[in-house]
């Protein structure tokens, strides 16, 4: 809007993309030098493939790959899957009271919703001590690997449990801008079930528009490595894991093989990139076969009912393991097979507080500081969009894509590199460190979050207030940011919730001297002091949600007297 | 010279004409420019007020006043708006709304309440400046935006369907309003509409776009 006279908003698309793909790029260059040998500090000073080599003769390597495969693609599948076949079945006018129900559980960072499973489903966890002696006989914990199973079973369900509702959220609000409801009738009256007609003529429009999404999920699954730490398989682990203990081997040299392994995971990840694409070619096949056969699943009524069950069975069971971290943080003995503990205290509390105190500050410090820094890049940049073209150049056209390719990575690819040049910079362990690693994955998240409800802000309020004669910072301060306010304060938590839930970054660039609570609590997890970690996944839990209630309460405060703005 | 003037005036989007235009609006008097759906009119709209996308392509000149106001931005034409929506802010309470369009030479708060609550009696409305927008009628909030678009001071009305949400009576009533008090401050008015009844009050010149070039 009014041309040119604004110098700040000009530099937010540069600074944007700046800080979203340098450290990157520098951290990709940073981890495929060590890789083929090259690291001057640690003796590494001509190229080979020596660390190749080392890698290989890991014992057990392919097996960790193929497990980061395996786990990764199961995951992201059964998540699509859930979802699609919810949204299918699920009646239209439902769809929004479940996005108000998914929305909390979007913010329960990933190490948290692993270790709510752990307790629920291990051996000694709530639901076998709700069921035995009585119905199992044990009186003691089976020796069964209900958790920590060779094959990942649990890191499957783990993952996928905690990617459906991203998914759904992803999926409804791609839903308008695809005509669902007409495609849906005409379907209907065509004698179509309402699942076939879904996914005949809703779907492919909205795959289209989900499938960046669904890639980052694929990135994010195959390289993860806190939840995989709680939940998977540990003779070997996932191949994550074993990076990152090569690059904590006392052993500098092992550094080297580390390098590899990153590349080697990016390599796992592009695998499974290659096999979804083959898995689209086939549903598309599939769901082509059955159109021009005719086939209408014209009865599908009653897997309505089962399909909705099997949506709420993650969401209970996300639900059932964060009430069990919270009776574990406030329970005195508990012992197995009793169901409920003997008694409540707070000693566990009072205990853990001296320990949480610092990772406690740092989390917010860093929470603050990076969603606040993301939330005024993300403005700069909408500012700059709407004072140029919307539908402008090669840059504003790709944009997208380049503020996903954080989350299209391995973050174990990148990291590395990049934890490699900050020691030679001897950055490693210092908050602006740490602030930088965590703002290239919270700014895509904060962007994604406030472009759409700005978009869709009317821009004749925006035409009003100029032509009253506001220019575009006080039109920016007095009409669009009020107006908007919800919305930039749900970008905020967001952020919050996604620079808290940060595992890898914090370790690596925080060189484990600056502690988080997601770093604490991951730490704690080979403990198996229950109370303790009960208390810091509440604590991962309680940070976003205080986040959101803030992001909530404020405006509904605020503009209590303003009818036009209720929510 | 007085009045709003569109010298040769094209728009193109691509190597698509949409409009060719030249026009002079006298102070006080209302232009108006018709068109269906598509036809430009928006287009035009936009152009004058500064609010063009950059996809467009747009020669010729605008003058107000006899200044050319072409490559001024928005915030600094004085080019009033009202919309068939009154927008007021919806977070501010109605003399909110006015108090945002009052210039900073208005100085003290005393006195820039005192114009408020002038302008609110004049529109019939003394005594609402507490009140949210919100819970106005539709023939209240258009009467505020008015008052809102002249406290700005503006040079030209720029006029977008305006009365085309309103009741059969109370839109006689809001052009009566409109166009007496743009005659009374000596505005040139574009007025954009495809409501031939609008024109007719108007009782202006009429340019058609849509199919063949309008020009007058």
């Amino acid at each position: 809007m009014a041309g040119g006279t604004s110098f700040l908003p000009r530099l937010g698309p540069p600074l944007t993309l700046a800080m979203l793909t340098l450290p990157v790029a520098a951290g990709l260059a940073g981890t495929l030098l060590p890789a083929f040998g090259y690291l001057p500090a640690l003796g590494g000073e001509r190229l080979s493939f020596e660390p190749f080599l080392t890698l290989a003769a890991e014992p057990g390597i392919w097996r960790s790959a193929w497990l980061s495969f395996s786990t990764g693609l199961a995951a992201t599948l059964a998540a699509f899957v859930v979802t699609v076949l919810f949204l299918a079945a699920a009646p239209p006018a439902r769809l929004a009271r479940i996005s108000a129900l998914m929305g909390p559980l979007l913010a329960v960072p990933h190490a948290a919703a692993a270790f709510g499973l752990a307790l629920l489903i291990a051996p000694t966890g709530f639901l076998v001590r709700l069921v035995s002696p009585e119905l199992t006989g044990w009186t003691s914990p089976p020796d069964l690997h209900l958790v920590n199973d060779p094959h990942g079973i649990a890191l499957i369900a783990g993952l996928a449990a905690k990617e459906i509702p991203f998914l759904v959220l992803v999926a409804l609000a791609a839903l308008p801008q695809v005509p669902a409801a007409r495609s849906r009738h005409l379907a209907a009256s065509l004698g179509y079930g309402r699942i076939a007609g879904f996914i005949q003529l809703v779907l492919p429009p909205l795959y289209r528009q989900m499938r960046l999404a669904i890639f980052a999920v694929l990135a994010f699954s195959t390289s993860v490595i806190d939840v995989a730490m709680i939940l998977g398989p540990q003779t070997p682990p996932v191949l994550g894991v074993r990076i990152l203990d090569w690059f904590n081997d006392p052993d500098l040299t092992m550094r080297f093989c580390a390098a590899a392994g990153a590349l080697l995971q990016l390599g796992v990840t592009l695998a499974a990139f290659a096999a979804w694409m083959a898995l689209e070619r086939l549903g598309a096949a599939l769901r082509r076969h059955l159109a021009s056969s005719g086939t209408r699943f014209a009865h599908d009524a009653g897997m309505h009912a089962a399909i909705q069950a099997l949506m709420i069975a993650p969401a209970l069971t996300l639900f059932g393991g964060l009430v069990v971290l919270g009776l574990w943080s406030v329970s005195g003995t508990w012992r197995f097979p009793d169901a409920l503990p003997a008694g409540f205290s707070l000693d566990g509390w009072a205990q853990a507080l001296p320990r949480l105190a610092q990772p406690l500050l740092n989390t917010v410090l860093l929470g603050v500081t990076a969603s606040l820094i993301a939330a005024l890049l993300a403005i700069l940049c909408l500012m700059r969009e709407d004072e140029t073209s919307r539908h402008g150049g090669f840059v504003q056209r790709h944009a997208l894509t380049f503020i996903y390719l954080p989350l299209l990575l391995p973050q174990a690819a990148f990291l590395f590199g990049l934890q490699f040049l900050f020691v030679s910079v001897h950055w490693e362990g210092r908050f602006a460190a740490v602030l930088l690693a965590h703002l290239v994955f919270v700014t895509p998240y904060v962007f994604l979050s406030l472009s759409d409800p700005w978009r869709a802000l009317d821009t004749r309020y925006m035409a009003m207030a100029a032509a009253l004669g506001a220019g575009p910072w006080r039109a920016f301060l007095a009409v669009r940011a009020p107006m908007l306010l919800r919305a930039i304060l749900s970008a905020v938590a967001l952020g919050f919730a996604v620079s808290s839930a940060q595992y890898l970054a914090t370790v690596l660039a925080g060189a484990g001297r600056l502690t988080t609570i997601t770093t604490e609590a991951v730490a704690l997890a080979s403990g198996g002091n229950r109370r303790i970690i009960g208390i810091f996944a509440m604590m991962q839990m309680l940070l976003p949600a205080l986040a959101f209630a803030i992001a909530t309460l404020v405006p509904a405060w605020l503009w209590r007297d303003r009818r036009g703005l209720a929510a | 010279m007085h009045g709003l003037t569109l010298e040769q005036v094209t728009i193109r989007l691509g190597r698509r004409m949409l409009l060719a235009i030249t026009a002079d609006v006298a102070a006080g008097e209302v232009l108006t420019v018709m068109g269906p759906s598509g036809s430009g009119k928006s287009t035009l709209f936009n152009w004058i007020a500064g609010f063009l996308d950059p996809a467009f392509n747009a020669t010729g000149t605008v003058r107000l006043d006899g200044e050319d106001i072409g490559a001024k931005p928005a915030h600094q034409r004085r080019i009033g708006l009202l919309f068939q929506d009154a927008l007021l802010f919806p977070h501010m309470s109605v003399a909110g709304n006015l108090m945002f369009a009052l210039p900073q030479s208005v100085r003290g708060r005393v006195e820039r309440q005192a114009r408020v609550e002038a302008a609110l009696a004049d529109a019939g409305l003394a005594g609402f400046g507490a009140r949210d927008p919100d819970t106005l009628s539709g023939g209240q909030k258009a009467r505020v935006a008015l008052m809102r678009t002249l406290l700005a001071e503006p040079r030209a009305l720029l006029l977008d369907e305006p009365f085309s949400k309103l009741d059969a009576d109370l839109r006689a009533q809001m052009r009566e309003v409109v166009f007496s008090t743009a005659r009374r401050h000596a505005l040139p008015v574009v007025l954009v509409t495809h409501d031939e009844a609008d024109a007719l009050a108007a009782g202006g010149p009429v340019i058609r776009l849509g199919g063949s070039e309008g020009s007058m």
